[in-house]
């Protein structure tokens, strides 16, 4: 019988010919990653908890501090202080302040046909690369660190037929919070989302990220492209070669199958507090905002700074905003950096932070406060994400939110 | 009988021929700074007094930067409190995110030489390196200036520092003024004014002597002035009048004490956890193990100091676990340096830089630092618990010094 | 001639206002909220031993630092009746002094005082502590009105014709 990429990678992983949908295996991760969110908690566990505590293999690990840089308070200083010293006592690849770990995954180390374990619910983004990412918890790691192995339910694949091409002022992130809005924040839950049809091979592996990193708040396990072309030729020019190239079997099994025409997309908005209360960018036209933010996993690499940098070149934040960009990661900066963009936002009147989670996760920058109104690009917008719990989080595109940002309320790119 | 430099000032503001020490005035105020902490108490206190209007808005600049960008919930009031406050007085000059605030009162134009102004931060003696006499007061105080646009001061003694001849390489206007601190004591110049003279003052940037002036309050200083000259007149964008001129202190003035250094003696230094006047030389401390770096601040996070560090940096990497984070002291200053390809070089060395504001200084986000860590910053304050924990050591240094320990990963002499 | 008794906690020199109030918690709402955190980097438990009443006496440069008010508002708030130091900083002074907050400089008390014993002020001119008598200057005329006004705030209600209690405060 006919396998997914999905299927096909856990299969690799688990070392098997074949794979089914329902079926448990143990596998060997390929990579796993561990960010300042959680890490803390995983090395009190592996001190406190195990007998006989060893690290399986420190060069499957990669330790990233992202959420809170550089440190707010004493507290994260010291989740982070143990983090770095275990880092450096195992050998295990540590990043700090150099960008958000899905980013810093992405750039240097994810291929094609690998298993990732990421205790971050966003790692579902690898599968832009053809690979297979999630999400666990810290416990999860745990076990996978110290045996380098896992188990996995083979989930269910559900097809996301792309068709045709996203019009002009439209983005893949406006693709993504359709999709969501449509079949809800339970729609693929403990299923992967596996996007084809020639609308995909439109797509960049910037737009392809977009598009897997908010799988999750579909409740997807994950998502996945297949590695064609133009993902094996990104992956190239960063000089890294695929561990495999999979594509799904024609006969391969599919529990659901949606159909998007890209064409008919439009600028969508989620609305506060739910990523899947989706409607059209127009509807919420008008709602004042107090701050607006470009950047996080989902929505900070160099395409969308440069979306937002075209809206805000020549133009002014509105005074009672606060506008905040955060590039992805460190290379993202110096790219936009050579390219003009940190200028143009500077000059705007912008808040421009370094490369890190920012106010995506709530804490550390750009807090905001009692009933505040926040647009923005990132992964969420529960209530009280990023702030006081009073206040509310509108999600856009950067498009969108930078309109946003110079009118003071929200509006779409082509009413400024 | 002669006047020194701040006896000047303050009669100039009065319009009395002269003032003497101890004698109490009432002063006039040219412009007064409200930074965003403080501004929620200003405005409380304000009406508390019964004031209905600003005595002159122009006046009045409102700087958020202790709180950009929010770090907790509660900064956001301190926002909201200001902007309210500006909207119901009139104010216009209001800065919301770009930049420290005693950066932009100079590099704005808000101060020129002469002038007398209050700020509601004791580093408000920065604005000496225009030639106005300038100090921090509380907020109490701040509220009843901007019913009346007065404040009483008593005329400070003044201390005089001479520093004649030229710098080593590698010494910068913050080893300068970390050496003066060690000597004078933390409380060595308690109720007095510091009036900087002599070649190497003379040849130095307003840049570095804003340093030193900031830095004046770390030995207990009411302010410290520097005479204006040509370098004054071009970094204010105007031309020096006659009075400007003439406020340099006179050959006869009776000044409390004199200090005087050789310039070529100076040496790289540090100031030692936890007094400000604990200075040792870096040379002596070489190879103490560090965890991170600071650049930045109202004391060096200007232009010239990021291009200093970035001098060191160039081609190198911080060391393995060591953070270097760059936060420069304004928006103008953050765009001059991508201009010139100085963050560039930065961020390729591996320094994170962070929007222009107080950031690790303050203390409250920027870079905060647990039990058993230690940093090497180019700020003015390394009191217990500043950057976290009160187990956190913190030495104070140039920014060229400071670049050179981030390379090395301990405290070296810059090379 | 005004004159109180109070219990003392003795501190050291340079006690700066980081200390006193640390930057972390100073755009807490109010005053009472940041009052538990005083001098939390020396002496974490501090704040919930002091009571009212008591006595603070520290070394020379007491106040040292930032300009920020918060420092004499909570030294106040927590109920302590004076600092007596070898010395103040000028803007912690002044800001005292505009809070009510009574400052006392004397050179000797610090080095003879012990942690927990009671000494006795009189304004203006002298402590007792010991059987020994310990000289205090008197304060300037200016500043006295202000104490006497009851701080700067009430001195300006009062210019401005206001009647401070009668205010509704936001």
């Amino acid at each position: 019988m006919g396998m997914t990429i999905a299927e096909k990678i856990i299969a690799r992983a688990a070392g098997v010919a074949e794979v089914k949908a329902g079926d448990i295996h143990t596998v060997t991760l390929d990579r796993m990653m561990s960010n300042d969110g959680t890490t803390h908690l995983t090395v009190d566990m592996y001190h406190n908890q195990l007998k006989n505590p060893r690290i399986a293999d420190p060069k499957r690990m990669v330790f990233i501090v992202d959420h809170n840089v550089p440190a707010d308070n004493p507290k994260t200083a010291a989740s982070q202080k143990k983090m770095r010293d275990f880092a450096r006592e195992h050998g295990i690849d540590f990043w700090e302040g150099k960008g958000v770990c899905h980013q810093i995954m992405m750039e240097h180390y994810v291929c094609p046909g690998e298993l990732i374990f990421g205790a971050d619910s966003h790692t579902c983004t690898y599968g832009a690369l053809g690979a297979f990412g999630t999400g666990v918890g810290c416990t999860d790691l745990l076990y996978a660190m110290v045996t380098g192995t896992s188990w996995v339910l083979v989930p269910e694949t559900v097809k996301f037929n792309l068709t045709g091409r996203l019009p002009e002022g439209v983005y893949p992130r406006d693709l993504m919070l359709t999709i969501i809005g449509e079949i809800g924040a339970g729609g693929v839950s403990y299923q992967v989302m596996e996007f084809c049809g020639d609308g995909a091979g439109t797509l960049s592996v910037n737009d392809r990220m977009v598009l897997c990193n908010l799988a999750v708040e579909a409740g997807a396990k994950t998502a996945v492209f297949q590695a064609d072309q133009i993902a094996l030729d990104w992956l190239a020019a960063r000089g890294r070669k695929p561990a495999a190239v999979f594509e799904s079997d024609e006969d391969a099994v599919y529990v659901r199958e949606y159909t998007f025409d890209l064409s008919r997309i439009r600028p969508a908005a989620a609305r506060p507090d739910y990523v899947d209360d989706v409607v059209p960018a127009k509807e919420v036209c008008g709602v004042r905002i107090d701050e607006a933010f470009l950047g996080s996993c989902n929505n900070g690499r160099i395409e969308e700074l440069r979306v937002g940098a075209s809206i805000l070149k020549g133009r002014r934040v509105a005074d009672h905003v606060r506008f905040l960009v955060v590039p992805a990661s460190q290379e993202v900066y110096l790219q936009a950096m050579e390219e003009g963009l940190i200028q143009i936002f500077m000059e705007s009147g912008a808040i421009v932070m370094n490369p890190n989670c920012s106010v995506c996760w709530g804490s550390c920058q750009g807090v905001i406060g009692e009933d505040e109104v926040l647009i923005s690009t990132g992964t969420r917008n529960f209530k009280g994400r990023a702030g006081h719990p009073s206040s509310k989080v509108y999600l856009g595109s950067a498009a969108t939110v930078a309109a946003s940002a110079v009118k003071g309320e929200i509006c779409t790119a082509d009413m400024l | 009988m002669g006047q020194t430099m701040i006896e000047k000032l303050i009669s100039r503001n009065i319009g009395s021929d002269s003032v003497k020490p101890g004698d109490i005035v009432t002063v006039s105020a040219d412009r007064v700074m409200l930074d965003d902490i403080m501004i929620p108490f200003i405005a409380d206190k304000f009406h508390e007094m019964g004031f209905t209007k600003i005595w002159d808005q122009d006046k009045v600049v409102l700087i958020y930067d202790h709180l950009v960008p929010s770090s907790q919930q509660d900064d956001v009031r301190h926002y909201q409190v200001g902007d309210r406050f500006a909207k119901e007085y009139g104010l216009t000059h209001v800065h919301r995110s770009d930049g420290i605030c005693h950066q932009l009162m100079t590099e704005a134009g808000y101060v020129k030489p002469g002038d007398v102004v209050f700020g509601t931060d004791s580093h408000t003696t920065t604005y000496g390196c225009v030639g106005a006499f300038s100090t921090g007061i509380g907020y109490t105080e701040m509220a009843a200036i901007l019913g009346t646009g007065e404040l009483w001061v008593r005329v400070p003694e003044t201390i005089k520092i001479v520093i004649e001849g030229e710098l080593p390489e590698h010494v910068m206007s913050k080893d300068v003024i970390l050496r003066i601190i060690g000597d004078l004591g933390a409380d060595g110049a308690t109720y007095k004014a510091l009036e900087f003279a002599g070649a190497t003052v003379e040849n130095m940037t307003v840049s570095s002597r804003m340093t030193m002036a900031n830095m004046a309050i770390e030995a207990g200083a009411k302010c410290a002035v520097f005479a204006p000259d040509e370098k004054t007149a071009l970094y204010c964008g105007g031309e020096l009048g006659e009075r400007d001129r003439s406020l340099e202190g006179d050959s006869d003035a009776v000044y409390c004490k004199t200090l005087t250094y050789r310039a070529e003696e100076l040496t790289p230094v540090m100031a030692c956890p936890s007094q400000v006047d604990k200075i040792r030389e870096v040379s002596a401390l070489e190879g103490t193990v560090i965890d991170q770096v600071f650049i930045g601040s109202c004391t060096n996070g200007r232009l010239e100091d990021l291009e200093a560090a970035a001098k060191v940096l160039e081609g190198k990497k911080t060391a393995p676990f060591v953070k270097l984070i760059v936060t420069p002291a304004s928006r103008k200053v953050y765009q001059e340096a991508d201009a010139r390809g100085i963050l560039r070089t930065l961020a390729e060395a591996g320094a994170i830089i962070t929007h222009p504001g107080c950031g690790l200084c303050c203390g409250r986000t920027g870079g905060i630092l647990w039990d058993g860590e230690r940093v090497v910053a180019t700020n003015n304050r390394n009191f217990l618990g500043r950057m976290g924990t009160s187990k956190v050591e913190i030495y104070l240094a140039s920014p060229v010094t400071a670049a050179a320990c981030a390379v090395a990963g301990k405290i070296v002499l810059p090379s | 001639m005004e004159q109180f008794t109070g219990k003392v906690w003795v501190l050291g020199d340079d006690i700066d206002t980081d200390i006193i109030i640390p930057t972390e918690y100073l755009a807490l709402k109010t005053i009472e909220d940041m009052k538990q955190y005083a001098f939390s980097p020396l002496r974490p438990d501090l704040a919930s031993r002091i009571q009212k009443g008591d006595i603070v006496v520290a070394g020379k440069n007491f106040g040292c630092g930032s300009s920020r008010e918060q420092a004499p508002e909570v030294v106040k708030a927590l109920g302590i009746r004076c600092i007596i130091a070898r010395s103040f900083a000028r803007i912690f002074f002044r800001n005292s002094i505009n809070n009510g907050l009574l400052l006392i400089e004397q050179p000797d008390l610090r080095g003879d005082v012990k942690e927990g014993d009671e000494i006795t002020v009189a304004v203006n001119d002298h402590i007792i502590y010991g059987g020994r008598r310990y000289p205090i200057a008197s304060l300037p005329e200016n500043l006295v009105e202000i104490l006497n006004a009851g701080g700067l705030v009430k001195a300006m209600a009062a210019r401005n014709g206001v009647n401070r209690d009668s205010l509704n405060r936001s």
